[in-house]
C-alpha cells in the first residue's frame, strides 16, 4: 500500500514522463489549484504549456475544527495542465489512475457531467467529476474562457482530490488515518492546522482588519492594471508586473473566503464583493494577454 | 440496395442529452436521403454516452441521371442572344429546341445530369449533418473558432455496404473502426462491418441498444430487493452506462434515525442509487448502485459505495445536529440577512407579507405555518440539500414539537413543483402554498420582473401555474383577480395560466376554454364544472347548430349597433318569433346542473332555425326591427352565463 507521498510521486512521475514541467506549489494562499497562475495565466494566449503541481487549497468555509473526517479547511490538489489537449487525454488519465494502483478492470469508473464556472475569476468551462465506485475523485475540464477571455487553445484541466483518491486506495474512513509517509499519519501532519485555522478562520479572524487589508489588496491591484494602461514603450510593457497585480487578487480571494467564512458578508454584500474581485481578475487576465507579444519579444538591447 | 451505418464517436454526452440527440439524427439523416433521392430509410437510432449511432437500409448506389430543361431567350430574341444562350450551355444553336410554355416560346436546352454516386454525396453532407445536431451547451476543443459539439469527437464510423465513407469532421477521419468500453475490452481501435458491428461490440462490453441495457437494469434490480421505482433515474442509469450490472450495498440500521427525505435524496440524486424498501414499506438499510462493469467479483465497487454513502450519511447526522441546537422559531430572525431578492429584499420582508396573506387565506394556523416556512433556508441541512427546502422546515418542527397540522403545511408549501405532482393535502398547506407563490408573483411583477419569451429565472409560470392548479383542485376559492391585487399585467398573467392549465393539463379545446372564460373567471372550480359541461354536450347534434346561431345573432347584435332598450313586446310577435321565446323561457329553468341546462339550450336549435328561416331581422318596419333585436339579445344575455357560445368553432 502506497503512502500519501509515494501516490502523489508517482502521479508526478507519471505526468513528468508525458512531458509536464513539475512545479511546486504557489506560495499565496489559494483556494484551488486553478487559481495558481501555472494555471490562470498560462492557459490564456497562444503558447503550449504542460504542467503539473500539487496545490494546498485553502478553503476557510469547509473547516470543521479537525473533527469531520471527510471535510478539511485546507485539501491538496493535484494540478494538471496540458494545453492544447492531446486527443487521447482521457485515455492518459486513465493510465494516470493504473498508475497509482488501481485496477480499472475491477471498479466502477463513469464520467458524470459537471461543468466547471468560477464567476471571481470570469472562468468556465466543460467537463466532468470523474467517480470511482460512487466516489468523485478527479475534477476534468476543457477550459473554454478565462478572465472573460476565449482561450486561443483549449487546455484540459485535469484536478485530483489527493485525500480521497488516496483514501480510496488505502481503505481509510477517515482523512486523518490515511498513511502520509510510512508511519506517519495524516492526522499528525495535519491536525493542529485543521483544528487552529478552524479557530482563527471562524473565532478569531478580526473582521476589521480583513475588510481594510481586502480594500487596500484591491486598491493595488486596479492601481498597477490602470498603470499598465498608460505605458506604451515595448520594453517597459515587457517589464510591467502583472504577475504583481495577480499576487494581489489571490490576496482578495483568500480574504474574501475568510470574511465569509468568518459569517462577516451578508448576503446582499456578497454579489457586490465577487464582483470586486472579479473586475481586478479580469483587468489583469486582459493585461496579460495584451502583454504577450511583448514577453515573447527578444530582451531590448 | 446498401445499408447504411453511422457511429459518431464522442466523450461521455450527458446522459439526458442523448434521445433528443438520437432523435434529430434519425429525422435529419431521414431527411437527407428524402431531399437528395438516395432511397432508403432509416431503420434505427440507438447509443450510449460514447457513441450515437445510426441505422439505415435500402440506400441506392448512385442517384438515378436526370434531365434539366433549361430555359433561355424567347423565340423572338435577338439571334445574338441566341447564340449567347448556346455558348454558354455549350451546345451549338441547332441543339436547342423550342418550346411552349405558359408566358410563350422559348429556346430551351435538356441537360443531361449524371446521377452522383451516393457514398460521395454522404461524405460531402454527414459533417455538416452531425455538427448540426442541438446541444444545449457546446465546446470547442481544437482550440478558438474550431468545430463545436457538446463533447470531443473522437472516432467516426461511416459505412455504406462494405465502403466507407470517407470524411473528415474536426481533424477526425471516418473509418471503419470503433472503440471498446472504456476499461473493458480492445485496447485499440476494433474493424468492424455493418453485419458484425453490434456484436463485436457487445464482445467488447459495449451494449449499444439502450432497450437492452434499460432491461438488464430493471432485471438486475428487481433481483436485489424492492427498489423504490424510479423512472427518471433508470434512465440517467441507462445513457450514462455502456454495460450496466446492478450490485446490492448496505449501511448501518442506525442512520434510518435521520428523515428518510434525506437518506433518499442522497441516494438517488448524490449517489444515482435505488432506494430500497423494506417489507413494511419504510426504508431498508440497503441501497442498489449500477455500476459500469459486468460484476464485482471481489466486491471493491461495493465496499467503495458503502464507504462513499456511509460518509455522505455522517455528513447529513452532523448537519441534523448542528440544525437542533437552534428551533427554526429562532431562525426566521435571521432571514433578514437572506436575500430573496436584491429589488425585492429579504426572506424576513418576504416573510411577514406571507403571513398576512396567509391569514386572509386560511386564518391562524395557516399565518403560523407561513411565519416558519422559509426558516429552514438557514439551516445547514437545507444549504446542503436545497431541493428539500420546506421539507425539511416541515420535518423540523415536528421534531421540535411543533403542531402536526403547522408541520404538515410547511412540508408541502413547494407543491404543486410541477403540474404532474399533487397540491398541498391540507387547507391549510394550500393557504401557505397560495401566499407564497403570489407573493413572490406580486413582488417580481412589481419590480418589473417578468417572464419574457424563454426568460424565467424566478420560475414565475410555474409559481402561477401552481395557483391556478391549488385554487381548481384545492379547497380555497379567491379569485385571481382579488389574488393579482390590481396589478393588470399580473391578472393577464393568471389569464394565461388558466387558459395553458385548462388546454394542455386538462385537455379542453381552444374554443372551448374561450368560450367558457369569456363569460368569466372568477371562480376556477366553477369554470372546470362549465367546461366540463360544454365538452359533455358538445357532441349532441344540437349544439354546434345552436352554438353557430349563436354567432350569427352576435353578428346581428353588433351590426345593429346601440341596441333598443326594454324587453321585447310579445304583442308584436309572430309565430316564430313568439316559438322562440317559449322555447327560450323552457330553457332558461336552472335546475339540473350545467349538462342539463346546457342540453335545454341546445334544445332551442329548432325554434332558432325555424325563426331564421321565416323572419327577417331588418325588417322595414323600425318597430318590428327593434322588437326582434329586443327578441335576440335577451337571448343571448339569458343564456351566456355557462360559456360565450359564439367562441366555439363550427365546422
Amino acid at each position: 500500500m502506497d503512502s500519501f507521498q509515494e501516490t502523489v510521486f508517482k502521479l508526478k512521475k507519471y505526468w513528468a514522463d508525458r512531458g509536464c514541467v513539475i512545479q511546486e506549489p504557489y506560495d499565496i494562499e489559494v483556494g484551488a489549484g486553478t487559481m495558481s497562475p501555472e494555471t490562470f495565466l498560462r492557459v490564456l494566449g497562444p503558447k503550449p504549456w504542460r504542467v503539473g503541481y500539487v496545490q494546498p487549497s485553502r478553503r476557510p468555509a469547509d473547516g470543521r475544527y479537525g473533527d469531520n473526517p471527510n471535510r478539511l479547511y485546507k485539501h491538496q490538489q493535484l494540478q494538471v495542465i496540458l494545453k492544447p489537449t492531446p486527443k487521447d487525454v482521457i485515455d492518459q488519465y486513465l493510465g494516470s489512475l493504473e498508475a497509482i494502483g488501481i485496477d480499472l478492470s475491477k471498479h466502477d469508473l463513469k464520467l458524470e457531467e459537471d461543468n466547471w464556472e468560477s464567476p471571481t475569476l470570469g472562468a468556465w468551462g466543460i467537463g466532468w467529476q470523474v467517480m470511482l465506485d460512487g466516489m468523485e475523485i478527479t475534477q476534468f475540464t476543457y477550459f473554454q474562457q478565462c478572465g472573460g477571455i476565449d482561450l486561443d487553445l483549449c487546455p484540459a484541466e485535469i484536478t485530483y482530490g489527493l485525500e480521497r483518491i488516496v483514501s480510496f486506495l488505502q481503505g481509510k474512513e477517515s482523512v486523518y488515518d490515511i498513511e502520509w509517509a510510512p508511519g506517519v499519519p495524516y492526522s499528525e501532519v495535519r491536525y493542529f492546522d485543521e483544528l487552529q485555522l478552524s479557530v482563527y478562520n471562524f473565532e478569531s479572524a478580526d473582521v476589521a482588519m480583513l475588510w481594510e487589508a481586502l480594500g487596500r489588496h484591491e486598491a493595488e491591484a486596479q492601481r498597477l492594471i490602470d498603470l499598465y494602461k498608460t505605458v506604451e514603450d515595448p520594453a517597459e510593457k515587457r517589464r510591467f508586473p502583472l504577475l504583481g497585480a495577480y499576487d494581489q487578487v489571490l490576496k482578495c480571494s483568500n480574504l474574501f473566503n475568510l470574511l465569509d467564512a468568518r459569517g462577516a458578508i451578508s448576503v446582499t454584500e456578497r454579489v457586490g464583493v465577487i464582483a470586486r474581485v472579479r473586475k481586478i481578475a479580469v483587468g489583469v487576465a486582459q493585461a496579460w494577454v495584451d502583454q504577450e507579444p511583448f514577453r515573447t519579444m527578444k530582451e531590448v538591447a | 440496395m446498401l445499408p447504411f451505418l453511422l457511429e459518431v464517436g464522442a466523450e461521455e454526452i450527458p446522459d439526458w442529452m442523448i434521445p433528443a440527440a438520437l432523435e434529430q439524427l434519425g429525422k435529419d439523416f431521414q431527411s437527407l436521403l428524402e431531399a437528395h433521392q438516395l432511397g432508403g430509410r432509416v431503420t434505427r437510432i440507438d447509443g450510449t454516452g460514447r457513441r450515437l449511432v445510426l441505422w439505415a437500409e435500402g440506400l441506392i448506389e448512385r442517384q438515378a441521371d436526370s434531365v434539366e430543361i433549361v430555359s433561355g431567350p424567347p423565340k423572338g430574341a435577338n439571334p445574338n442572344a441566341v447564340a449567347g444562350f448556346a455558348k454558354k450551355s455549350g451546345v451549338s444553336v441547332d441543339d436547342l429546341q423550342v418550346e411552349t410554355t405558359a408566358r410563350g416560346e422559348y429556346y430551351t436546352f435538356r441537360r443531361q445530369v449524371a446521377g452522383r454516386a451516393t457514398a460521395e454525396l454522404l461524405a460531402e453532407l454527414l459533417p455538416e449533418l452531425i455538427q448540426k445536431l442541438y446541444f444545449p451547451k457546446t465546446m470547442f476543443w481544437t482550440g478558438k473558432g474550431g468545430p463545436k459539439f457538446i463533447r470531443p469527437i473522437r472516432w467516426i464510423v461511416a459505412l455504406l455496404g462494405d465502403r466507407v465513407v470517407p470524411f473528415t469532421l474536426a481533424g477526425v477521419e471516418s473509418g471503419n473502426e470503433t472503440y471498446a468500453h472504456r476499461q473493458l475490452g480492445a485496447g485499440g481501435p476494433i474493424p468492424v462491418t455493418i453485419a458484425n458491428y453490434e456484436a463485436e461490440l457487445e464482445k467488447n462490453f459495449v451494449i449499444v441498444s439502450s432497450a437492452a441495457r434499460r432491461a438488464k437494469i430493471e432485471r438486475e434490480v428487481a433481483a436485489l430487493g424492492n427498489a423504490q421505482s424510479d423512472g427518471k433515474l433508470l434512465e440517467t442509469l441507462t445513457f450514462i452506462t455502456e454495460y450496466p450490472a446492478a450490485i446490492l450495498g448496505g449501511f448501518d440500521a442506525s442512520y434510518l434515525t435521520l428523515p428518510k427525505e434525506v437518506l433518499t435524496m442522497v441516494m438517488r440524486f448524490h449517489q444515482k442509487y435505488f432506494a430500497v424498501s423494506a417489507a413494511g414499506g419504510e426504508l431498508a438499510p440497503h441501497f442498489i448502485a449500477v455500476m459500469n462493469i459486468p460484476a464485482d467479483p471481489e466486491g471493491h465497487v461495493v465496499r467503495g459505495n458503502e464507504r462513499v454513502l456511509r460518509a455522505r450519511f455522517n455528513d447529513a447526522r452532523f448537519f441534523y445536529d448542528v440544525d437542533q441546537k437552534r428551533p427554526l422559531l429562532d431562525r426566521v430572525a435571521d432571514l433578514a440577512n437572506v436575500t430573496f431578492q436584491a429589488k425585492i429584499g429579504s426572506y424576513l420582508e418576504k416573510t411577514s407579507r406571507m403571513v398576512a396573506l396567509a391569514q386572509e387565506l386560511g386564518g391562524s394556523e395557516a399565518a403560523e405555518a407561513a411565519y416558519l416556512a422559509k426558516a429552514d433556508l438557514t439551516t445547514e441541512m437545507v444549504k446542503e440539500f436545497t431541493d428539500l427546502q420546506g421539507i425539511i422546515g416541515g420535518l423540523y418542527i415536528a421534531a421540535q414539537g411543533g403542531k402536526p397540522d403547522v408541520a404538515k403545511a410547511v412540508y408541502e408549501h413547494y407543491k404543486p413543483l410541477s403540474m404532474e405532482d399533487t397540491i398541498p393535502s391540507t387547507v391549510t398547506g394550500q393557504a401557505v402554498a397560495l401566499a407564497d407563490k403570489v407573493d413572490t408573483l406580486r413582488s417580481c411583477f412589481a419590480v418589473d420582473l417578468i417572464p419574457t419569451g424563454s426568460k424565467d429565472p424566478f420560475a414565475l409560470r410555474r409559481a402561477a401555474q401552481g395557483v391556478v392548479k391549488i385554487l381548481v383542485e384545492g379547497e380555497l376559492s379567491p379569485s385571481l383577480r382579488e389574488l393579482a391585487a390590481g396589478d393588470g399585467k399580473l391578472e393577464e398573467f393568471f389569464l394565461e395560466r388558466v387558459k395553458h392549465y385548462f388546454r394542455e393539463v386538462k385537455g379542453y379545446a381552444y374554443d372551448e376554454v374561450n368560450a367558457v372564460l369569456a363569460v368569466g373567471w372568477a371562480d376556477l372550480k366553477d369554470v372546470e364544472l362549465r367546461l366540463q359541461a360544454v365538452k359533455a354536450v358538445r357532441p349532441t347534434p344540437n349544439f354546434e347548430p345552436v352554438a353557430a346561431a349563436f354567432k350569427r345573432i352576435k353578428n346581428i347584435l353588433t351590426q345593429a349597433g346601440t341596441l333598443p332598450a326594454g324587453a321585447p313586446e310579445a304583442s308584436l310577435f309572430n309565430e316564430a318569433e313568439a316559438g322562440v321565446a317559449a322555447a327560450a323561457r323552457q330553457a332558461a329553468i336552472k335546475d339540473g346542473g350545467y349538462p342539463a341546462q346546457l342540453e335545454r339550450i341546445a334544445g332551442l336549435r329548432p325554434a332558432i332555425d325555424h325563426f331564421f328561416d321565416q323572419v327577417l331581422v331588418n325588417d322595414p318596419d323600425p318597430a318590428v326591427r327593434d322588437n326582434r333585436l329586443r327578441l335576440l339579445n335577451q337571448l343571448i344575455s339569458e343564456f351566456s352565463s355557462i360559456a360565450d357560445f359564439s367562441e366555439i368553432v363550427t365546422k
